[in-house]
């Protein structure tokens, strides 16, 4: 960026930002002025009355909309903690060692990313109908991890291979044991790749509406779930201010979680490049 | 203060056919400083790994003052590993760093603090404890890794190739504050490298590895005057290397009969031999009565503090280094007569590749 460009390319810049700006922008815009408008109809440029019954609709026991936050929060916070836990160990291997069958490991951990989520759901409906696990909070956030596991691996894994595992035999040689090794050298480390990990965890988790829908047998109720039910209802309103809850925490958790992930910080980048 | 003793240490790695170490045996004294010494690949840092209890022997024991530490894990066995790369915790400050290990054994707050301090002034960077460890050259992160090792009172000191990242002067200076440490605090202490010099200008004694295999353990100058075999010979910049026939304190060549010191005969190979001999040690246009052989000088390079000839014996061919102003004395294509010295003479096996 310090490199000196041409004014026509400076110009370019600054446009393609301002449009792609404008085309994330413009649709949470619509969102916006829906959730709050009352009675808002073809020509008026902006609603004549502002309201703040689309609010009070949703904080209504009877929406709904207070219980499905709670389960998509339990759910995705689960699904988060989760993943993180089993996907560390498998990340390690990949990023620091290399093994037969490496490619085909990796392959199959992508696997989900390529494999529509409808033919997972409905495979697995069959076996956790059998086992119990339909329509339940457990069952739902078990499929979660189906396409969860492959973002966070692979981010995961990203942070392994950048990542000196002598600092631990360091560690342990200066006395500290496997435990104390890991929460004073291996996590510091790797912390960034984790909070990042745990972010694409977290949305991918958040926005899923196939498989809650088909594993959880219209019994569990999460937001997206709710949101196409609604979106069917036809109440702008309603609609938009629902859409605003679903986002919220979403933009919340990104923007808290934003400097780690810029790509040049040392963010995912372990300890290796010191 | 430990006596350290490795006995037949073996490491096969899962899927390796070679064993990277092979049926290891050393005793370390107390206090002695210890080089490991052989190529890249040799087996020397899996053996410091070994002894730090990074890496799980196959087979073999590791003795601490006689007690079989084998079994120990490596946090716990007070066998202290300072990295090539030194391995300054980033994250921490240099305080920090120094004070990790005591930090782990539970030490109040405030004598880690003064601790750190002193181990810093040992280390002759006082000051900086604050700093962060990006802030620092790599001498002066080496000097905190030292520290930071130092701080729990190893009884056993590791260091992996200590000089090698090193610019040359920093190299001297970083050696001599090793050798002074270590001489203070009485540490055993075992390092590894590849480099002769090094080992010879700081070791105690050289324990000389070359695939896996122990060759020779002894002071830095059994290597020059009597070293095990030609390869290791060749390790310490040997170049005079002549097949022969040795019986008692006779040498039969292609190009001489030459006399052997006595007092070596029986602690040299017999048989079919090769005869070698340093080449500072060789004289040139010497009246000596015995051990001359008539040679032409094939080249000479002037070196400065020295001159090299290549001398042509026959069909042989061999290198002696003499004072600079002999440069002046001898020209190329003269003939010249060579002496070997009978006490600098020595022989390895002829079975040496």
């Amino acid at each position: 960026m310090t490199t000196k460009r041409s004014p026509l390319v400076r110009v370019l810049h600054y446009l393609a930002v301002t449009v792609l700006i404008l085309a994330l922008l413009s649709p949470l815009v619509g969102f916006f002025i829906n959730a709050f408008a009352f009675r808002w109809f073809y020509p008026q440029l902006i609603p004549q009355e502002i309201t703040f019954r689309a609010w009070e609709n949703i904080a209504d026991p009877n929406s709904k909309v207070i219980e499905a936050l709670i389960n998509s929060t339990i759910i995705a916070v689960s699904v988060t903690l989760v993943s993180i836990i089993i996907g560390l160990p498998a990340a390690r291997a990949l990023g620091l060692y290399q093994f037969r069958g490496k490619t085909i490991v990796e392959f199959l951990i992508l696997a989900p990313t390529i494999v529509p989520g409808i033919a997972v759901a409905i495979g697995l409906n069959i076996n956790f109908l059998r086992w119990g696990l339909a329509g339940t909070m457990l069952g739902v956030g078990l499929v979660h991890l189906v396409p969860v596991m492959p973002y966070v691996v692979l981010t995961l894994s990203g942070v392994f291979a950048n990542y000196n595992p002598e600092f631990e035999e360091q560690a342990r040689t200066l006395g500290a044991g496997a435990i104390r090794t890991f929460i004073n050298v291996t996590l510091p480390a790797i912390f960034p790749g984790i909070v990042v990990a745990g972010l694409f965890a977290f949305l991918v988790s958040w926005g899923q509406y196939i498989l809650t829908f088909l594993i959880g047998s219209g019994r569990i109720l999460t937001l997206p779930v709710l949101l196409f039910s609604t979106a069917s209802g036809g109440n702008n309103a309603n609609i938009a201010a629902m859409s605003l809850v679903f986002i919220a925490p979403a933009i919340l958790i990104l923007i808290l979680t934003s400097r780690y992930l810029s790509g040049s910080s040392s963010a995912i980048g372990g300890f290796g490049k010191v | 203060m430990t006596h350290v003793s490795l006995n037949n240490l073996t490491k096969i790695y899962a899927g390796a056919d070679v064993p990277a170490v092979n049926n290891f045996s050393l005793d370390i004294p107390t206090g002695r400083l210890i080089a490991f010494l052989g190529p890249s690949g040799c087996g020397k840092t899996t053996t410091l790994k070994m002894l730090a209890g990074l890496i799980k022997p196959t087979s073999g024991k590791i003795h601490f003052d006689g007690e079989d530490i084998s079994s120990v894990p490596s946090e716990k066995r007070g066998a202290v590993m300072v990295f090539q790369n030194y391995l300054l915790f980033p994250y921490m400050s240099v305080g920090d760093n120094v004070g990790f290990g005591l930090k782990m054994r539970g030490v109040d707050k405030k004598v880690i603090q003064k601790r750190v301090a002193e181990m810093l002034e040992l280390v002759k960077l006082p000051n900086i404890a604050k700093r962060r460890p990006s802030q620092l050259s790599g001498g002066q992160q080496q000097r905190v890794a030292l520290a930071r090792a130092l701080i729990t009172d190893p009884r056993v000191l590791l260091l992996d190739e200590p000089l090698s990242n090193l610019d040359a002067h920093l190299r001297d200076e970083m050696r001599e504050l090793i050798l002074s440490i270590q001489k203070d605090l009485g540490v055993t202490t075992v390092f590894v490298t590849h480099d002769q010099e090094e080992a010879v200008l700081l070791a105690d004694d050289i324990a000389l590895m070359f695939d896996g295999v122990l060759q020779q353990y002894a002071h830095p100058v059994e290597f020059y005057t009597r070293p095990i075999s030609e390869k290791a010979a060749r390790f310490f910049g040997g170049v005079n290397f002549i097949p022969a026939t040795r019986t008692n304190n006779h040498i039969k060549t292609p190009i001489a009969d030459l006399k052997f010191d006595a007092q070596y005969a029986d602690k040299a190979p017999s048989g079919d031999v090769v005869v070698t001999i340093r080449p500072e040690q060789i004289e040139l246009n010497s009246n000596q009565s015995h051990n001359c052989v008539q040679g032409v000088v094939q080249s000479r390079i002037y070196v400065g503090t020295y001159t090299r000839y290549k001398i042509a014996l026959d069909d042989y061919e061999i290198e002696a280094v003499r004072s600079a102003d002999t440069f002046g004395q001898i020209e190329e294509g003269q003939s010249i007569t060579v002496h070997f010295p009978e006490d600098k003479l020595w022989v390895v096996p002829a079975t040496d590749s």
